[in-house]
This record gives C-alpha cells, structure tokens and sequence, in this order.
C-alpha cells in the first residue's frame, strides 16, 4: 500500500480520462480520478452533455460505470436528449454500466416541519454506486435543492458534506452549478469544491455564438489556461485546443505544380514549395477562384487530397463556374480526393470556425487545403483576432506539412496592399492579380509579388480566361505603358504587319538585286565575245607605255 | 373520507429518526385514531425505496392517500404545519 501510493505521487495526480476530445488534453490526463470536479456555466452552456459524456466514454471506453444523478431531467428525458447525440444509453443501463437517478423536487408538494438532512441523496447515490460498482458520478444540478427546500444552512451543511462523501467514496465525480451574476455558481458551490473547476461559457460576439471552456482551477496539476472553444455535435462535445504551435515545422523542399504551365514557370518552373503558404490576391473578379480551382485540379490529378473551404458559394455553384472555364471537379468529388466545405462565414463566430477547419482536417487529412476567399472571416470581428486566427491556421497547416492556398480580396484603392486582414510576412508565395485599365477596357495582369526560397519571374502577365482555363500572355511594355487585352492584340496585329513589311520589303530588295546581278551577268556576256580576239592582238609594248599614261 | 396512508421515511436509529417518529404517531393517535396506516421504513435496510418514493430529505414523511401526494421533511416538531400539510386542522369538528 505504502509503495503504491509513493508510486502515484511520483507520477503526479492520477487522472481518470474523460474520453472527450480535446479536455483531456488541456487537462492532461483528464479529472483528478477520485475528486469531484465543478462544472459551472449558464443555462444551456452544455453542462449536462459534458457530465453525460464523462459517464459514457468510462463506461464505454474506460470500464469505469457510472452513476448520473438528474435533478432537472427525467431518466427518459435524458435518454432521449442523449440519443440524438449516438449515445445508446439504455444499453448501456441495460448491461449495468450506467445508473440514471432522477431526484423529482417539486416544491408545491413539500412541506418543511421541523429539522432534516439529505440522507435520502445519499442513500440513493450509494446504492446505485454499489449497485454497478460505480467508478464515475456525475450530479446535475444539486443546485435545483435551493429551489425545493428553504433551509438553506441546512441544505450548504448538507451538500458540503456530499462532496465529503463522494471524495471518500473514492469515486471520479462532476458536479454542475449554474452561473449566477458574478459568481460561477448560483449559490457558491466552488467554495466546497476545490480540486478542479471548469466553466462553460456560450458566447455571443456580433450575433454569433461560441461555446467556450476554460479549467479555472485544477489543483495539484498544469493545465491549459486559456479559454478552448468547444462543439456540442452528432457526437457529442469536443474541446479543440487551438494553441500557437510554434515555428517548430520541417520546412519541405518538394515543389507542388499550380495546374497553370505559365504561372509554373513563373516560380522557377516547378510551382509552389509543399507545405508553404500561397496566397493570391486581387479585386473581385480578376479570377482568384480560377486558380484556386486550377490548383486544386492538378492536385487531385496527383491523387493528393485537397479540402476546399468556401464562405461564399455553395459547392455545386462552385463547381458549375469551375466547369465553365473547362475544369471539372466533379470526378474528383466523387472518388474522395476533394471535398468542398461550404458555410456562411456568419455560421459561427471565428473561434469556432478554427476549430471546424482543424477537425475537418485532422478528419480528412488533405495535402491541400484551400481557402476561397480568407477575408470572410474578418466579418464583423477585429483585425487582431482575424490575424491571431489566421497565424494560428497557417501553423497548424504547416505543421502538418500541408500546402494551403488562400485567396483574399483586395479593396479597390488598395492595389498595392494584399488584404486587410492578411499579414505579408506570413505569406510564402503572394501572387498579385490585378486590374489594368487601358482605353477602355480592364484586363488581368497577374505577377508573382513574392517567393521564399526560389528565384521568382518579376514579369506582369496577362491573364486571360479561356473555355479551357487559365492562359498566361506575356504583356507588351512599351512607352504606353503595359498592354493587355485590345491594345496587345493592335500591338500584336501591328508586329505582324510590321513584320509582313519588312518581309516583302526584303524580298523586294532581294528581288532586285536579283534583276541586277542577272543584268549585269547578261551585259558581261554580251560583252565577252568581241574582248576575247581584241585581248589577244595586242601588242607587248602597248603594255609597257600604259602606267606612265596613267601617272 | 378515505383511509390516511402515510409513510415515515427515517434514516438510522437518530435522534431526529425517533423524534419523528413519536411525533407522527401522537398525532396519528389524536387525530387519525383507527382510520390511518402508519409505516416507518428505514432508508438504509430498504435504499431501493428511496428512489421509488423520490426520497432525498431525512425524515420525511408522505401522505399516500389521500391524494394529492404530499411530502413533509423533518423531524414533525412543528405540529402546526403538519396538521396543516396533511389537512387535518379541524378534523373531527366538522370544520375544513
């Protein structure tokens, strides 16, 4: 006995494992196995699923039985509330793993006539423990107590005791408390719960909400201090530990093809570094998207995995604009290579849309991971937290050595800078895709601005979208300056004419010189018979006398 | 008028236990003397009832019938509350 328990100091607190996604992770281990643990939040924060959780995943996972103690909803309510979340709880009470007590207090039918204790709380919650062996108990919410019975000192005694009881009843235990104005309990129950306190907090942010949990206390061990935005889902409650994870990553030195040749060759041509950050940038419709959609073609081409978010289409809207520039997704959606994540940006406030993107990637585990566009997010919420959000995004993909491509919408005085909400330094490669207008007429001019780790092309191309996708002109600069659309095509039709002239005009000269030569040619042959016999009769001494004439 | 079929609800042998109970059948005798029925069970030799019965406070005790269900925690001291929660204030006078 002694040994063991020197054993389990040096170890640490031991921990009972709550089997929930991420809570186990910030509170490293889980609750403090044989304590009883406060989970306090307002109404309809998720105190009830986060103890019923608790009690699950032991039963399930951890062959730690359960006894859940409801003092708000009946056994069937909780059944049924459970079940839509894939918790088969009657099985579960079927095999003896979990007991679900319901206390009814109803206080029209309860009189009080002299002094009394809770014996009745404790009668019940130990013979349902011996009942199962109960390694887990979760008692929501025993503050309901103060609503059916007046003596409070006796009801404080009471419960103080409880919490007594349960810690020497050795059982892993979560008790609930509604939050009241200032206090995280209604009627102070962390003042008798002091092992490990977790609140629960829905949020609202510009009309948008967040569940929120943050371990207040966990006595005897680290824990993760901040504020985890948590998912109450079809599987029930998931904690996402969002963290800064550092600059730890391997960069990698592989090269990833983009799908367009020419914008290849414009990086080297090889494309893109794997795992690095691209982010094109332009006004509307100068054609992000169609990159995007480029890329994530030659990607699925490879057999690689690409994950699309979209805030602003939906995906089969995406997918008909794709097919109009001659790129089809759709093969690529249906053999599991892509999948389009579409939801309004204004879905969810912007810590939960983090957390959504890394469990969808933790889930699918792509190579590729598009945003279209980035900016959504910055909706309504504060630069600061779009920029620590997207820091954060770019870290984990890094990490997790996934190539990630944003496009992000400039406004339009703004040509020069990227984005509002994007900051440069975090970017690897930034394409600039940008108007030009010129007589009349706006065309695309498309440059890469910048690219870590390759020799880059510092040329502006024209950038034109065809029915078969995205063509890279080079752009004529001249005095005029740049020319694109019209103007290339006059300057085009103007070299060819030039050159048409020149052409005929050399083969003019040719021409000519040609008649010349055969003129001359035909005058000296004409000429040659009658030299020839006048050659021969002259006479040596007419030789002689010719260089002093010629003095 | 029916039957009072009342259960005393009481855990262990305590002081409050046996208060309770020699109150409640005083007054049984006084006012209910050959029309009740009067059962004391010890919440620790039968546990299942407590949840069939919605225990939670000990004592307590409940008026089966007549209905409605009515539920008196404590030790009974206060005589004029549970005359009143069991509706037997006047009893025997006539009056209601």
């Amino acid at each position: 006995m002694k040994g063991k328990q020197r054993k389990s100091f040096l170890k640490g607190l031991p921990k009972s494992p709550t089997g929930i996604q991420g809570l186990d992770e910030i509170t490293k281990g889980g609750l403090p196995k044989g304590r009883t643990t406060l989970v306090c939040g307002r109404a309809g924060c998720g105190k009830t699923m986060l103890g019923m959780q608790f009690l699950v995943r032991g039963a399930a996972e951890f062959d730690e039985p359960g006894v859940f103690m409801a003092f708000e909803e009946t056994e069937r309510e909780l059944t049924q509330n459970v079940t839509l979340l894939g918790f088969d709880l009657d099985d579960l009470v079927k095999h003896k793993k979990i007991v679900l007590d319901y206390v009814r207090i109803e206080r029209n039918e309860i009189e009080e006539a002299g002094e009394y204790d809770l014996e009745g709380i404790f009668v019940r919650l130990n013979s349902a423990i011996d009942s199962i062996h109960a390694k887990r108990v979760v008692v929501d919410t025993i503050e309901s107590l103060f609503s059916g019975l007046s003596n409070e000192s006796i009801l404080r005694a009471e419960i103080r005791r409880l919490f007594r009881w349960l810690k020497d009843k050795g059982v892993t235990s979560i008790v609930t408390g509604e939050s009241g104005d200032g206090t995280l309990t209604r009627h102070s129950l962390e003042e008798y719960v002091s092992d490990c306190v977790i609140l629960l907090d829905h949020r609202i942010d510009w009309q948008m909400a967040t569940r929120r949990l943050r371990i207040i206390k966990y006595r005897g061990s680290s824990h993760g201090t901040n504020e985890y935005p948590f998912l109450i889902d079809e599987k029930g409650v998931s904690v996402l530990p969002i963290t800064s994870l550092g600059l730890k990553h391997v960069a990698s030195t592989g090269r990833i093809s983009s799908g367009i040749t020419a914008l290849d060759d414009m990086l080297e041509g090889k494309g893109y570094c794997r795992g690095s950050t691209v982010l094109i940038s332009g006004t509307a419709g100068t054609g992000k998207t169609s990159v995007a959609a480029h890329f994530t073609d030659a990607t699925c081409k490879r057999g690689e995995r690409v994950l699309y978010f979209c805030f602003e289409e939906s995906p089969t809207q995406i997918l008909r604009n794709i097919r109009s520039i001659g790129i089809n997704l759709e093969p690529w959606m249906k053999n599991g290579l892509l999948r389009i994540n579409a939801t309004r940006p204004t879905l969810y406030g912007l810590e939960m849309h983090l957390a959504i993107a890394h469990k969808v990637i933790e889930e699918f585990k792509p190579h590729v991971v598009v945003v279209d566009p980035i900016d959504s997010f910055a909706i309504g919420t504060s630069d600061l937290e779009v920029r620590s959000m997207l820091i954060r995004l770019v870290d984990f993909l890094k990490m997790k050595n996934i190539t990630a491509f944003f496009t992000s919408l400039t406004s339009n005085g703004n040509l020069q800078e990227p984005t509002d909400v994007v900051i440069p330094s975090l970017i690897d490669t930034w394409i600039l895709v940008r108007d030009i207008e010129i007589s009349g007429e706006r065309n695309r001019g498309i440059y890469v601005l910048k690219s870590r780790g390759m020799a880059n092309s510092n040329q502006v191309r024209e950038f034109i979208l065809t029915s078969h996708g995205v063509e890279l002109r080079k752009t004529y600069v001249g005095p005029g300056g740049v020319l694109t659309g019209s103007a290339r095509l006059a300057q085009e039709a103007a070299e060819t004419a030039q050159a048409l002239i020149r052409k005929e005009e050399i083969e003019k000269k040719q021409r000519e010189l040609e008649r010349k030569r055969r003129a001359l040619e035909t005058q000296i042959s004409d000429m040659e018979p009658p030299l020839n016999p006048k050659r021969l009769k002259l006479p040596s001494s007419f030789r002689s006398i010719r260089p002093e004439s010629d003095r | 008028m029916g039957k009072y079929v009342l259960r005393l609800y009481i855990a262990g042998m305590t002081f409050r236990s046996v208060n309770a109970t020699r109150n409640i059948k005083k007054l049984c005798e006084e006012y209910l003397a050959g029309n009740y029925d009067l059962e004391v069970v010890d919440l620790y030799l039968k546990p299942a009832l407590a949840k069939t019965d919605q225990i939670f406070a000990a004592p307590t005790l409940i008026r089966k019938t007549p209905l409605p269900l009515r539920r008196i925690t404590g030790d009974l001291s206060d005589r004029k509350k549970v005359l009143f929660a069991l509706e037997l204030k006047g009893m025997g006078e006539g009056e209601v």
